[in-house]
């Protein structure tokens, strides 16, 4: 029981991440995004849990409201990234030499670069906004994935049951869906685990730099870039919405590690 | 020296491959070019659009563009910003010196804290290691920008200790290289706690002891060389994490350097520069690679005869 208390306490801890997601409503029933210039950079209190920021919104609203757009992007992201990553890797590793040099020798020169610089180029050629930042990040972080599962459905491909199966004149596409995928599964979702916490941070630091989601709606990595000019009267603007990212990403990062020694080998 | 010269021609192939995306993503660009470059709100007049076009060549082939392209980078230019009409090669020379100057005091911080933890904790009791293995993990799951913030609010606007924002000298260098660090150091001690405990564990460890040397003198004279080859397969990924954070230390603070250009450049679409950046990025990985290669035989002599071989 002693190895499983990390695991449970960032489970617990995801929940009220979770909760704030899927229905903001239910933790805080003001408006993240009405005005009250009347209180505006008030001090964390009973009133205010984190205090208010520059415009009298309340602080604990929105970091509560922001956690959808925040844990959504960094969720499309990686999602988008491993479904892509799957696909393409399986192509490489199944598809022949031409496909499989097409892809790696691709993969190659997009992880020779910053996965940040690689985000900021596709974010540079589509334009900002929220959908744009979330296909920045995924095309970032496809070549990680397709290179994994690459390594995976060759492993697999090689083994003996594999072999027998073919023996038993399975058709193709059956081999790949039913034998092959799910063996390549384990280690792609320990790294998706870990994946999302780098999606998270990467898709708040864009946030950040103000190239995802526009004021005044709420979201982590913009709140910082906000607060960021208030915080010689107000160190609460700098300090909330960042500390929801970092609790999130650590937790996340304890259930990857966990999982990571379930399925042996996804060492990212 | 075959294993050298085909990672030179795999080098090459990363920058061919480099140059190539620059010029697809150039021309990928939703809309005409020029448009962008002379920006929303412009009144310019057809004839004198066509007139940019033919200047940067625009009206040209496809292939004859891309194979000037690769021409023109080839000689070392890397063209003309659409934005600050200045070369790209310049701007970015410009902005190098601060970057570098970060980048090299974040390594040397990451690599000390890394040391540290990793030589004090490696293999001792398991409420050290338990302690190391907490503080590697919330070191990698540090937002850089939250830490910035943190330490900006903390250190320069209550404390007063550091300058606030820009300015030039040492003290000015300290809290972005702590905030570029830290993440690193993170994945660093991480890795290096694990190559010396399994160095540790290896039979010449032991008979090293037995000859009588101390504890810490096998750490640091015979394990912690071990422990350095797989720091050494991390040099890839440590450029790449050095320059995508710089952009966002270097806006934290206020900062001029290579990230706050590239960050001025998206922000502008200006196409040149991004890619000019994109370029020297994967050229310092490569050449970076390489060097590490070449390090990787001073720290390991049992490569050295596998090359000659």
């Amino acid at each position: 029981m002693r190895r499983y208390w990390p695991l449970l306490v960032s489970c617990l801890v995801l929940v009220p991440f979770g909760v704030a997601a899927a229905v903001p409503e239910l933790l805080s029933d003001a408006s993240p995004i009405a005005i009250d210039p009347v209180n505006a950079l008030l001090p964390p209190g009973t009133r205010h849990w984190f205090g208010t920021d520059q415009l009298g919104r309340d602080l604990f609203t929105r970091v509560v409201h922001g956690a959808r757009p925040s844990l959504l992007i960094g969720a499309g992201a990686t999602a988008a990234a491993v479904v892509a990553g799957g696909l393409l890797g399986l192509a490489a590793a199944l598809g022949g030499r031409a496909a499989d040099q097409v892809v790696m020798r691709v993969a190659d020169v997009l992880m020779s670069l910053p996965q940040l610089l690689v985000a900021l180029v596709v974010i540079a050629v589509l334009g900002a906004g929220t959908t744009n930042l979330v296909l920045a990040i995924a095309i970032a972080f496809t070549p990680g994935y397709a290179r994994v599962v690459r390594a995976e459905a060759l492993v697999v491909r090689g083994s003996g049951y594999v072999e027998s199966a073919k023996g038993l004149g399975l058709r193709r596409s059956v081999l790949i869906v039913r034998h092959i995928l799910p063996n390549a599964v384990g280690p792609l979702l320990v790294l998706a685990t870990v994946g999302f916490g780098t999606a998270l941070i990467a898709g708040s630091g864009l946030g950040f730099l103000g190239f995802g989601t526009q004021p005044p709606a709420p979201e982590w990595g913009a709140m910082l870039a906000e607060g960021r000019d208030f915080l010689e009267t107000a160190w609460w603007l700098g300090v909330f919405p960042g500390a929801a990212i970092t609790v999130t990403v650590i937790a996340v990062n304890v259930l990857g590690r966990a999982a990571r020694g379930r399925f042996a080998g996804g060492k990212p | 020296m075959r294993t050298l010269l085909k990672r030179l021609v795999a080098g090459l192939a990363v920058l061919y491959g480099a140059a190539s995306l620059a010029f697809l993503s150039l021309h990928l660009i939703p809309g005409d070019p020029v448009a962008i470059l002379l920006g929303p709100a412009t009144t310019a007049s057809p004839e004198v659009r066509r007139q940019i076009s033919a200047e940067l060549g625009f009206d040209r082939p496809l292939l004859t563009q891309y194979l000037g392209h690769l021409g023109r980078l080839a000689s070392g230019d890397l063209g003309s910003s659409y934005q600050l009409q200045r070369p790209v090669g310049w701007l970015i020379a410009d902005q190098l010196g601060p970057t570098v100057q970060l980048a090299v005091a974040a390594i040397v911080v990451a690599l000390a804290l890394a040391l540290i933890s990793a030589i004090t904790t490696a293999g001792r009791h398991p409420a050290a290691r338990a302690l190391a293995s907490a503080w590697e993990l919330t070191a990698v799951s540090l937002p850089s920008y939250w830490l910035g913030v943190l330490l900006l609010t903390a250190f320069s606007f209550h404390l007063r200790l550091f300058p606030i924002i820009g300015g030039d000298g040492p003290a000015a260098l300290v809290l972005p290289a702590v905030t570029l660090a830290l993440p690193i150091a993170g994945v660093l001690a991480q890795v290096l706690r694990e190559g010396l405990e399994s160095a540790l564990a290896q039979p010449f460890a032991l008979t090293a002891r037995a000859r009588g040397l101390s504890q810490t003198a096998v750490r640091l004279r015979h394990a912690l060389r071990h422990a350095a080859g797989s720091l050494a397969t991390l040099a890839g990924w440590l450029v790449g994490t050095l320059l995508g954070g710089a952009v966002l230390v270097e806006t934290v603070f206020g900062r001029p350097g290579l990230g706050a250009l590239t960050l001025q450049a998206v922000q502008n679409r200006d196409m040149p520069v991004v890619m000019g950046v994109v370029l020297v990025s994967a050229l310092t990985f490569v050449v970076i690679s390489a060097l590490v290669d070449l390090l990787y035989l001073a720290i390991d002599p049992r490569l050295r005869g596998a090359v000659v071989a």
